[in-house]
């Protein structure tokens, strides 16, 4: 795959069609990679990385790529394929400036889980198709199954579907049933007590880094209410503690309906809240209230809460369906 | 900082009999910003007026906050009075601390609370406000008309007779609506025919009006003065301004077998057809679902027998867009669909028929020549059960409405009595639950149906009506005499509830005019403004607003037109400044706003931004048309980065508000 896709690029910049690729680089260590702009043959030589690693959600680069001069080359995962039709549909990325090979995906690694399986050390993982081997500084090496390493967006995936592409390597695949309501669902059987308490233990772990806000594709303000100081709420969400969650669900509500659940905001919170969990609740509710709604799947429709339309159904109807227990 | 004043009001007992003013007044003078604060017995009165003028003037007030009843009642009078002493009346804030906290508290401590709160709130927002200076937009001297009954014909013609233009959309063929069904009316049995008819041609002949039958709305944009509306005229596949109506074609057109909506479905007529001899316009119209031409291309008899060469196959509906200053709702009304009463074996016997039924039956231009004949073996019938209140005053449950119709009782007394008087052998039964009959001369009318013409009115329901051997055996109780009644009748008369036309619910939402549960629209007030809607430039005349007789109808219709007469004597309206604008710096171009707006305000440029090292950006942003803008607000919520702001209602305006209220 790595290769394939390796001498496409090669290819695509060489003849001039493109000038510039956006793909993925090793960072400090094998299994924690970055997302990287490639501008010429050596760069992507020396750089250039496929494998189990490469979760980064590449779309939102594009919002600044897509402006620049020439084309650019963007290798969209399905995930990344929703996200960047869904960044299409806000007027953020100028399709025409960018060319999109769409590259199949089953599933991407976590590499804290392998940690979390009490291998220490590691030197380095190696994709090997089903299978990752992993070195360790005591230079012995195990080999995994890929698919007990998964990462969670990726055992409930919604979709293997490129949604938009000029080209595809690999098989596109299809969109999926998943499960991923199932843990939704387990937090609204909760008592109300329980609920805060489970979102209070979660959200007070937060340092405000805003990793999740700054790596979101939704997020794409030119700028970020909290950064706004007229806003008149930039430093509300650091009074308290309670404020500390609202910024959270602030930003729920921001990206409710835009949200495409590619679950960028928890693979790179540093302190583990599964952030993914408040998206998914906005995504059920509006199924459940405006019918199924998959943002980014198309470049059409428009998110129930971001639209007017004459046959609107009556707030009183969504009460009544929201009012159940 | 700004220089605040707060005046509490006490209107009267209202608020002061619930709320303690005088520790309101003292505790809001503690807030910053205050410098004087004072409650009085009616702020509204003159006096009331005098004393924040006076204030205004003498502590040098940037602001104004008035404890009061809701701002819908008095913020324009409070506004006006800064104003005239200089004050900008965009400076001036009401806390509503009547209907919003004494009406609804009952413990004096916990109402004073709130109110404080309240009050407090108001002085944060008037911290943030800004003057306002609202804008002037013009008004187009012509009206809209939607619904071309009796309703919408009175107020057209009232509006033509004041020298305004006026536009009337029907979408049946014919003017007239309901009334032109009607045989007589109440309480002076004068021919509805012969009162209504003459004012469908005046309608006609007046020359300030434009009829547009057989269309309807399809689009509404704008706002009070300045309506854009796009109306469809259905392809009636005959040239109007051709066609004589001299009826050759209606009467050779060999499909014979359509239903005729005119009586209700009891006979036929063809597949072109003029609705009824006095119909206005008196052209012909082809019914697209049983034309044979239309559909297979096959026959073409109207088009060879007509002399005027009007008849086009090839016609398409056509948009006509229009300005208009006003738009009068008349869309009037229909009796319920009757399938959901089995019991009154309505869809089982041709001989049970609904009031309106009945009313063709009676009618001289009807299916029977005007001969009663019941609609089974069309023979006289002698015993005939007349049941009130079918599908009115119902509570709960789907089937039926919770109002009362308002008219059936009197039609019924109407049909009682007119039968009794043209075939004094029949026996005629009328079962009712209350009889109501309010209105001049009515009592004296239906007492004349029970006195002098010896109709059997029984206090009771009908509990069933089954079909056997040509009768109709009808169960009912009388309750009076609390016994069991089996009449054995040949024809029943079910009184249907009314209801609005199926058309007013998506009307409404086009007009954004509000409709209460039963898809009735809502009136501004409903004792002191109940001729127009709450929004601004939309009024409303006849059944659309709720049940009513043609004399009601009329004196609303008139009424409506008053209004608009008003509203159209105008050049120019002051526009509201409390409009939505937004910041270029801030916007992303996403379209959340530009997708949630109901009026259409919003629009997008690409925008040339001067950014660092001389460099230049070319960007999406959003701006607001500010005549366009109805200041609802839909945009700044939908706004993700806080671009889209309301003058008036500034997002820090409103979290400055819910701070003091937390506070």
């Amino acid at each position: 795959m790595q290769e394939m896709m390796k001498k496409r690029a090669l290819q695509l910049l060489q003849d001039g069609t493109v000038e510039r690729v956006l793909a993925w680089k090793t960072g400090e260590f094998s299994y924690d990679i970055t997302p990287a702009v490639f501008e010429s043959a050596e760069e992507i030589e020396k750089d250039f990385v496929y494998d189990a690693f490469c979760a980064a959600n590449l779309s939102k680069y594009l919002v600044a790529l897509s402006k620049k001069e020439g084309k650019t080359l963007a290798f969209l995962k399905p995930c990344d394929s929703y996200s960047f039709q869904q960044l299409m549909k806000e007027h953020r990325v100028d399709r025409d400036n960018v060319y999109i090979i769409g590259i199949a995906c089953d599933g991407k690694a976590d590499a804290d889980k392998i940690k979390d399986s009490g291998i220490k050390g590691i030197k380095n993982i190696a994709d090997n198709g089903d299978k990752l081997v992993v070195e360790t500084i005591y230079s012995e090496s195990t080999e995994l199954d890929k698919k007990d390493f998964l990462a969670e967006r990726c055992l409930n995936c919604k979709s293997r579907k490129v949604v938009i592409y000029d080209e595809m390597i690999g098989e596109n695949g299809e969109v999926l049933d998943s499960n991923r309501f199932d843990m939704v669902e387990k937090i609204e059987a909760m008592t109300s007590e329980e609920r805060f308490e489970f979102w209070q233990n979660e959200l007070s772990r937060c340092i405000r880094c805003n990793a999740c806000r700054n790596v979101c594709p939704a997020c794409t303000c030119e700028k970020c209410v909290f950064d706004n100081d007229a806003s008149g709420i930039a430093n509300k969400a650091a009074a308290n503690s309670f404020e500390e969650n609202m910024f959270h669900i602030i930003r729920a509500f921001h990206v409710a309906g835009r949200c495409t659940d590619c679950g960028e905001c928890s693979r790179v919170c540093p302190q583990h809240i599964p952030l993914h969990l408040l998206n998914r609740k906005f995504i059920k509710d509006m199924n459940e209230f405006y019918g199924e709604y998959q943002a980014g799947e198309d470049l059409e429709t428009r998110p129930p809460l971001v639209n007017f339309t004459m046959d609107d159904v009556e707030p009183s109807i969504v009460n009544e369906k929201g009012g159940k227990e | 900082m700004q220089k605040i004043g707060v005046f509490v009001c006490w209107c009267g007992s209202n608020i002061a009999g619930t709320v303690d003013v005088h520790a309101v007044a003292e505790t809001l003078k503690k807030e910053p910003g205050v410098v004087f604060s004072t409650d009085y017995q009616y702020m509204c009165s003159e006096a009331g007026q005098n004393l924040i003028k006076d204030s205004i003037k003498e502590y040098g007030l940037t602001g104004v906050v008035i404890c009061s009843c809701s701002p819908r009642m008095h913020e324009n009078t409070f506004r006006k009075a800064a104003q005239s002493v200089g004050l900008n009346p965009y400076m001036v804030e009401v806390a509503n601390i009547r209907e919003q906290c004494s009406w609804i508290h009952k413990d004096m401590a916990t109402a004073t609370e709130k109110a404080v709160i309240l009050g407090r709130a108001a002085i944060a927002k008037v911290h943030l406000n800004a003057p306002l200076t609202a804008g002037e937009s013009p008004v187009v001297k012509r009206a809209l008309v939607i619904g071309g009954g009796i309703a919408g014909i009175q107020t057209a013609l009232d509006i033509a007779e004041a020298g305004f233009e006026v536009d009337i959309v029907e979408k049946s063929p014919t003017i007239g609506g309901k009334m032109a069904q009607i045989d007589k009316t109440f309480p002076t049995l004068d021919c509805a025919a012969c009162i209504l008819t003459p004012k469908m041609v005046e309608a006609a002949q007046q020359e300030k009006i434009k009829i547009y039958s057989y269309s309807e709305v399809d689009e509404v944009k704008g706002f009070v003065g300045n309506f854009s509306v796009k109306i469809r005229r259905k392809a009636r596949y005959v040239n109007e301004d051709i066609c004589t109506g001299c009826g050759v074609c209606t009467e050779k057109c060999p499909q014979k077998k359509v239903p005729n909506e005119f009586n209700l479905g009891m006979d036929n007529r063809r597949a072109i057809y003029i609705p009824f001899a006095q119909a206005v316009p008196k052209v012909a119209t082809i019914d697209p679902n049983y034309c044979t031409m239309l559909k297979t291309g096959k026959c073409g008899v109207c088009s060879k027998v007509c002399t005027a060469k009007a008849i086009d196959y090839t016609q398409k509906d056509e948009f006509v867009e229009a300005q208009y200053g006003a738009i009068v709702v008349a869309t009037g009304f229909n009796p319920i669909s009757l399938e959901k009463y089995d019991e009154f074996a309505y869809s089982q016997s041709p001989d049970v028929v609904t009031s309106l039924e009945y009313e063709r039956l009676m009618n001289a231009a009807g299916p029977t020549s005007g001969t009663l004949l019941r609609p089974s073996d069309l023979t006289h019938p002698k015993t005939i059960v007349f049941v009130q209140c079918v599908g009115s005053r119902c509570d709960g449950g789907d089937k039926g409405k919770p109002y009362c119709s308002k008219v059936c009782c009197m039609y019924t007394a109407k049909h009682a009595m007119l039968t009794r008087e043209k075939y004094p052998d029949t026996d005629v039964y009328v079962f009712y639950i209350d009889v109501r009959t309010p209105g001049k001369n009515f009592d004296e009318f239906y007492r004349r149906a029970v006195e002098d013409y010896g109709v059997h009115y029984i206090k009771g329901m009908v509990g069933k009506v089954v079909p056997q051997d040509g009768k109709l055996k009808v169960q009912a109780s009388d309750l009076l005499s609390n016994e069991q009644l089996h009449i054995d009748a040949d024809m029943v008369v079910l009184a249907a509830a009314i209801e609005p036309d199926k058309t007013a619910r998506p009307l409404a939402t086009m007009l954004t005019a509000s409709m209460d549960t039963n898809d009735f629209f809502t009136e501004a007030h409903p004792k002191l403004r109940p001729v127009e809607s709450p929004t601004a430039g939309v009024f409303l005349s006849g059944m659309c607003q709720g049940p009513k007789d043609i004399p009601e109808t009329v004196s609303q219709a008139s009424a409506a037109a008053a209004k608009v007469i008003g509203l159209l004597a105008k050049d120019k309206l002051t526009c509201n400044p409390c409009v939505a604008h937004s910041d270029e710096q801030l916007c992303n171009g996403c379209s959340s706003c530009e997708k949630v707006c109901p009026y259409g305000a919003i629009t997008y440029q690409d925008k040339e931004f001067r950014m660092p090292n001389r460099t230049v950006a070319v960007r999406r942003v959003a701006s607001v048309n500010p005549a366009v803008c109805q200041g609802c607000g839909a945009c700044t919520v939908a706004c993700p980065s806080g671009a889209m702001d309301l003058n008036g209602f500034s997002n820090r305006q409103i979290m400055a508000e819910v701070d003091a209220i937390c506070k």
